[in-house]
C-alpha cells in the first residue's frame, strides 16, 4: 500500500513538473506506429520535417525528365492540430533544350485530426491545403500563376486486432487520402484549368509491429526497424475537357524508422504512358522534432 | 546554386538534430524474455522486458494474465534501478496456457508506448 502511494505521488510530481508528460506522439494509434509515408499524406497531425526529399521522376511522353529536391515541415499549434509548409526545387531536362531550374509553389495547409481510435489502431484527419499561385519562379515546373484549394481526408488502419489465428496478417496497416483539387481560376492564358480528384494508399507491413506484438522472429538491426511498404497515388482530372487523363504512379519501398528520424526510399513506377515511362526513384530523410526537442520545437505551441 | 543551399540547410539540420544534447524518445519493446510469441516448456518465474530507451518508473506498468482474464503476476512490474531500460514482472506458478502482456512504458522524457504480447507455457 505504500508502495502505492509513493508511486502515486511520483507520478504527480512527473505530470506536475516534466514538460508535456503523456506527451501526444507522431503517428500512434494504439500499440500500433504509423511511418511517415513519401508519396501520401499521413494521418496524424504531429511536429516533423522530411529534409530533404529527393526525387528522380521517370521519363515523360516528351523525353523530359525532371529532378525534385524538396522539403516539408509540420508544427503543432495544439496536440490535435497543425499547420505545414512545403516546397521544392525542380532541375527539368528536356531534349534539345537547356536545363531548367526553380522553385516550385510554395503550399501550406492545415490539418485537425479527428480522431485516434487505439483499440482499433485507427486515426483519421481533415486538412486544407493551399498552393498559393505565384510563388514559384519556373511556370512550366509546377509553380501556376493560379491558386489551388485542395480539402483533404487522410485515413490510417493497423490490423493488428485481427483474431489471433491470422498473426502474420496483423503486422499490415492501410493509409490513405483522397483529395479535391479545386484552382481559384478555371482558365489562364487560354488553358483550361481542371478540378481533379487525388487518391492515394499505402499498403505496410511493420517489422517492428511483428517483433514486438506477434512473433519475435529474431531479426536485429537494420532489419528490426524496417516497414516495406506499396504506395499508389492517383491524379484524376473530371471536367473541362480533360476527363479520362488520369495520372499516378505505384511505389514500392522500405521505410526504416529510428528513434528520432527515418529514411525511406521508393522506386517510382508510372501507371500509364501519361505519367512517363521508365522507373525513377525517390529517397527521404524524416525527422520526429517531439522525439529531438521535446521541450522546445517539438512541442505543440499550446496546450489547449 | 539553390540545390547546394537547399542540401547545405538539410545537413545543417541533420547535424544540429542527431547532435540534439541527451535527447530521448519512444520506449519500444526490444525484447523479452519469454520471447514475444513464444512457447516456453517450463514456466518462468518472472517476465523481463528490456526497451529501448530508460523507463520512467513511476508511469511503466506491466500485467500478465492468462486466457480467463486472470491476473498471474505477483504485483507491480519493478523497473530494474541498475538498467532502467529493464522492466521486471514476477510471476505466479503458471499452468501450461497461453498468458497475455500487456505494457504500457513511459520514457524518461515523457513520451507514452504500448503494447501486447502473447506466449505459451507447455506447448499450450
Amino acid at each position: 500500500m505504500h508502495r502505492v502511494i509513493c508511486r502515486g505521488i511520483a507520478a504527480a510530481a512527473v505530470a506536475a513538473f516534466l514538460p508535456g508528460a503523456e506527451a501526444m506522439a507522431h503517428g500512434f494509434a494504439g500499440d500500433r506506429f504509423f511511418p511517415a509515408t513519401i508519396l501520401t499524406d499521413d494521418p496524424f497531425v504531429a511536429d516533423e520535417a522530411s529534409l530533404p526529399t529527393i526525387s528522380l521522376n521517370p521519363t515523360q511522353s516528351d523525353g523530359s525528365r525532371e529532378l525534385d529536391v524538396g522539403s516539408d515541415l509540420s508544427m503543432l499549434i495544439t496536440p490535435s492540430w497543425d499547420f505545414t509548409l512545403s516546397d521544392q526545387w525542380a532541375h527539368l531536362r528536356a531534349p534539345g533544350m537547356p536545363a531548367t531550374t526553380g522553385f516550385g509553389a510554395l503550399t501550406t495547409g492545415t490539418q485537425y485530426q479527428l480522431f485516434i481510435n487505439p483499440e482499433h489502431e485507427a486515426m483519421a484527419l481533415a486538412a486544407l491545403d493551399v498552393t498559393w499561385g505565384n510563388t514559384g519562379n519556373v511556370q512550366n515546373l509546377g509553380a501556376p500563376a493560379f491558386t489551388t484549394l485542395s480539402p483533404t481526408f487522410d485515413f490510417g488502419k493497423g490490423f493488428g486486432d485481427l483474431p489471433n489465428s491470422l498473426p502474420w496478417l496483423r503486422p499490415f496497416a492501410l493509409t490513405g487520402n483522397i483529395a479535391l483539387d479545386v484552382p481559384t481560376q478555371t482558365e489562364t492564358m487560354g488553358v483550361k484549368n481542371p478540378d481533379d480528384v487525388f487518391y492515394g494508399f499505402a499498403i505496410e507491413y511493420s517489422i517492428p509491429y511483428l517483433q514486438e506484438e506477434v512473433r519475435d522472429v529474431g531479426l536485429g538491426p537494420p532489419f528490426n526497424r524496417m516497414i516495406p511498404l506499396v504506395e499508389f497515388a492517383l491524379t484524376s482530372p473530371f471536367n473541362r475537357g480533360y476527363s479520362g487523363t488520369t495520372t499516378g504512379t505505384v511505389q514500392p519501398g522500405v521505410i526504416w524508422a529510428g528513434q528520432y528520424f527515418q529514411v525511406g526510399a521508393e522506386a517510382i513506377i508510372p501507371t500509364n504512358s501519361l505519367s512517363g515511362h521508365g522507373i525513377g526513384g525517390v529517397i527521404q530523410l524524416h525527422f520526429y522534432l517531439d522525439d529531438l526537442f521535446p521541450n522546445s520545437i517539438g512541442r505543440p505551441i499550446s496546450q489547449w | 546554386m539553390v540545390t547546394h543551399r537547399t542540401i547545405g540547410a538539410a545537413a545543417v539540420f541533420a547535424a544540429v538534430a542527431l547532435g540534439a544534447p541527451a535527447v530521448q524518445a519512444h520506449a519500444f519493446l526490444d525484447h523479452a524474455s519469454p520471447a514475444v510469441g513464444s512457447s516456453v516448456p517450463a514456466a518462468p518465474a518472472a517476465l523481463t522486458m528490456w526497451f529501448t530507451q530508460q523507463l520512467e518508473p513511476a508511469f511503466t506498468t506491466a500485467t500478465v494474465t492468462d486466457q480467463a482474464g486472470n491476473l498471474v503476476d505477483t504485483g507491480p512490474a519493478q523497473v530494474d534501478p541498475k538498467d532502467p531500460t529493464e522492466l521486471h514482472v514476477s510471476l505466479k506458478k503458471l499452468p501450461p496456457g497461453t498468458y497475455t502482456v500487456a505494457w504500457h512504458a513511459l520514457s524518461v522524457d515523457t513520451h507514452t508506448t504500448t503494447g501486447h504480447f502473447t506466449f505459451t507455457v507447455g506447448g499450450g
